[in-house]
């Protein structure tokens, strides 16, 4: 027995997130990944518009359920989140650091992701008395407006930040009782995949969140023009006015987010939050 | 049913005539634009009618605005805004909204006779609805101007510049405050333009904005049709489009502005749900269902215009629905026993005219009160649709009439699932007497207002717009001010 010779690693297959299971794309395509020196770091599921439709099947089903769990569960689905994304820094710096970040950048960028976990956890059953009201409606009625959920998001996610930009879109939509598709950074998609895992096990229903990689290009019009989806999230302001032209086929609401500094401050508060949120109001008489 | 006990209303007696006097309104023979506080001509010199639908005759001549005119009423809105409207203290700005609130109360029947005469509309309804509430809008919102850094918290508000606002035919005069009022509240200034069939309250409004001393552009109101409207989408210089109409023009809007920065609500169609459980009180629910669909002859982008009833009382609704229709009177809107008015124009009663046969030929029954409509102007009876299905156009498609679908259901799922089986989401209605199932159903049913146990009702503080296709954003309320604001971070 030779004790030096080097173990052979095991590399982990990238596979996509639909409705709380991990197939390959149903194409069969795949894209390689690389790193700086060329070397193949792994094959990416090149998703297709099938397996997108399928995602917005799942999201739809998942929908009724997550929308009425209660606030206090999602907060904790989504705390629970953050528990796992902790226990698990090391593999999401590798993978940042292995797409080209820097290890102290990486790793600010994880402990930024957690900790953006917790602060929308902590949302989830308080933004509701933030933004809803009582209206002195001056007819006898007892008149209120509260928010609910648009329904199926679609996220384009941002690019150039694998994992807190993703986790950024990702947590103010779900904590509101929406559920998503989401398309990963294409340049930086290690982590969308992990994080696709760390959701697995945290509870959160199938279906509520499911990721796809594949080709921007390729697939960003198919996420804004499906007529089951509610909303599209977009981080990408040279795709903008193609998704909003898509987007009008059933109305549906564009939030865009290009610009935006995911590692600020700013980057989070409840109005993210409200984005993705309807307001109802709801009439009945008062008397006898 | 016993026939004795069973009110008759449409033999022996008849009410007596109670036209609403028209002596005291002025209507000009003609119209120009209200730009940069003047009524001024418009640049190609061309007019169009407005008609009375109730009797076909010309009402007024009034300016058809080209993109030119539009041109030159955003580069008003654009000064006014750089200059007095932006600079000034926020309470001087309410000051002048309550203004406007005060003197509409004080011109109001003028304004209803003349939403009447324009629109068909009952005046019943314009009295003692659309224009009280439109005065009520600009109240509402004229306090607002000096309070807006409290209804968001965290955030800095800021004006958007020139919000470019398109209204429809429906509700002329309310529809011009629900987006006048909160537009200037935010500090913000105007261009809208009024439907074609219907301009002349809004002029009417011009005057009075004139009257309250606004400063010159901060409100400027162009007429025309769809070209005026387009031109107004379009024009580089908006900051903000709210429109209210068809979800087929939303579409047109969202994609036209892809690609700028405009912000933009879109109030769209409906295909509302009404739905009666066995529990309900029947005759509160008949009444609603009435109030529902024939309000305003449908033409309600929010109407109830599908019956979904419980199974084991369809028979006993159905047949209190029948018999309360006759006892609706349609005719002259001027007449304050007036129930239903006339169709707001040709084309619409046209469109109407063609579901009706189209139900007819997707093999629904179709049944329409006995009474009888004037020989000149645009009617329709009020009309119910039984034996539909849910593919069914006229269960789908909004008709924009007196004009009901009526379906039935056992459980509260397929109810449920019935109601929201459309791309629409704009309003829903429910009646019961149990309040769990109150709250289980307005909780469910995907839409933006929810009336249980009444229907149709409305108010300056309480939001109002829709989900899924019916629309983006809310106006009244505190949230409607969000339409109309910037919300930067607090630094």
């Amino acid at each position: 027995m030779t004790s030096s010779a080097a173990r052979v690693p095991v590399a982990k297959t990238y596979k996509i997130y639909i409705d709380g299971k991990f197939p390959r794309t149903e194409s069969g395509r795949y894209f390689p990944l690389t790193d700086s020196s060329d070397n193949v770091i792994a094959n990416m599921c090149r998703g297709s518009r099938k397996d997108f439709r399928n995602a917005v099947v799942a999201a739809r089903k998942a929908f009724p359920g997550w929308a009425s769990a209660s606030a206090y569960l999602r907060g904790q689905i989504l705390y629970r989140i953050a528990e796992m994304l902790e226990g698990r820094q090391d593999q999401f710096v590798a993978e940042l650091v292995s797409q080209g970040s820097g290890k102290r950048a990486a790793t600010r960028e994880v402990l930024a992701s957690i900790d953006r976990l917790i602060y929308y956890a902590g949302w989830s059953d308080k933004y509701q008395q933030i933004f809803s009201a009582v209206n002195p409606v001056s007819s006898s009625h007892f008149n209120f407006s509260v928010l609910e959920p648009t329904g199926v998001v679609s996220v384009i996610a941002p690019d150039d930040s694998g994992l807190l930009g993703l986790v950024s879109n990702i947590a103010p939509a779900i904590v509101g009782g929406n559920t998503c598709v989401v398309l990963a950074s294409e340049q930086m998609p290690l982590c969308a995949v992990s994080f696709a895992e760390v959701l697995h096990v945290s509870d959160l229903p199938g279906g509520v969140v499911n990721i796809l990689t594949g080709f921007r290009d390729e697939l960003t019009g198919q996420f804004a023009a499906h007529m089951d989806v509610n909303a599209i999230i977009v981080t990408d302001a040279n795709v903008c006015k193609e998704v909003q032209v898509s987007a009008a086929d059933n109305i549906k609401r564009v939030i865009a987010r290009a610009d935006t500094q995911w590692q600020s401050d700013s980057a989070q508060n409840p109005y993210l939050i409200q984005d993705t949120q309807e307001v109802k109001t709801t009439w009945h008489p008062i008397g006898a | 049913m016993d026939n004795q006990n069973k009110l008759a209303f449409n033999d022996g007696w008849q009410y007596a005539p109670a036209p609403e006097s028209t002596d005291h309104i002025v209507v000009d023979e003609q119209y120009e634009l209200f730009i940069d506080g003047d009524f001024v001509a418009p640049k190609e010199g061309r007019y169009f009618e407005t008609i009375n639908p109730a009797t076909e005759e010309t009402l007024s001549s009034v300016a058809l605005a080209t993109s030119d005119d539009v041109d030159l009423a955003v580069k008003a809105a654009r000064k006014a805004y750089k200059g007095p409207w932006s600079k000034m203290k926020a309470s001087e700005r309410g000051k002048y909204i309550y203004r406007i609130a005060r003197i509409m109360q004080e011109r109001a029947r003028e304004f209803a006779a003349i939403e009447s005469l324009d629109g068909g509309k009952p005046i019943r309804e314009s009295r003692d609805i659309d224009i009280p509430l439109a005065a009520a809008h600009f109240f509402y919102y004229a306090g607002w101007a000096d309070k807006l850094q409290y209804a968001f918290p965290g955030r800095k508000p800021q004006s958007l510049g020139v919000a470019g606002q398109i209204i429809p035919w429906n509700f002329p005069l309310l529809m011009a405050s629900w987006k006048i009022a909160p537009a200037l509240a935010c500090g913000n200034t105007v261009v809208l333009k009024p439907a074609e069939t219907t301009p002349l309250t809004a002029m009417k409004l011009a005057e009075v904005i004139r009257d309250a001393g606004l400063p010159e552009g901060v409100v400027n109101i162009v007429t025309g049709a769809g070209d005026t409207g387009a031109a107004l989408v379009n024009h580089p210089d908006i900051d903000k489009i709210a429109f209210t109409g068809s979800t087929g023009v939303g579409r047109i809007i969202q994609r036209a502005i892809a690609g700028t920065n405009k912000k933009y609500t879109l109030e769209l169609g409906g295909k509302a749900a009404n739905v009666i459980f066995a529990d309900a009180a029947i005759d509160q629910a008949v009444e609603g269902i009435v109030n529902g669909i024939f309000f305003n002859q449908g033409h309600v982008c929010c109407a109830g215009s599908r019956l979904i009833v419980q199974e084991s009382v369809a028979d006993e609704v159905v047949g209190k629905l029948k018999e309360r229709m006759e006892t609706l009177i349609v005719g002259d809107p001027m007449d304050k026993n007036t129930d239903i008015g006339a169709i707001n124009s040709a084309a619409q009663l046209e469109t109407i005219e063609s579901y009706l046969k189209l139900g007819r030929e997707e093999g629904a029954t179709m049944h329409q009160s006995g009474c009888e409509v004037p020989g000149k102007g645009y009617w329709c009876r009020p009309t119910i649709f039984t034996g539909v299905s849910q593919s069914n156009r006229i269960v789908q498609e909004e008709i924009f009439g007196p004009v009901l679908a009526i379906q039935t259901f056992r459980t509260l799922e397929e109810g449920l699932t019935k109601a929201n089986n459309t791309p629409y989401g704009l309003s829903g209605g429910v009646w019961t007497d149990k309040g769990a199932k109150i709250f289980k159903m307005t909780q469910k049913i995907r839409a933006g207002v929810i009336w249980a146990n009444t229907f149709n009702k409305f108010d300056p503080t309480s939001p109002f717009g829709g989900y899924k296709e019916s629309g983006v954003g809310r106006e009244g309320g505190l949230h409607g001010l969000g339409a109309y604001l910037r919300l930067e971070a607090q630094s």
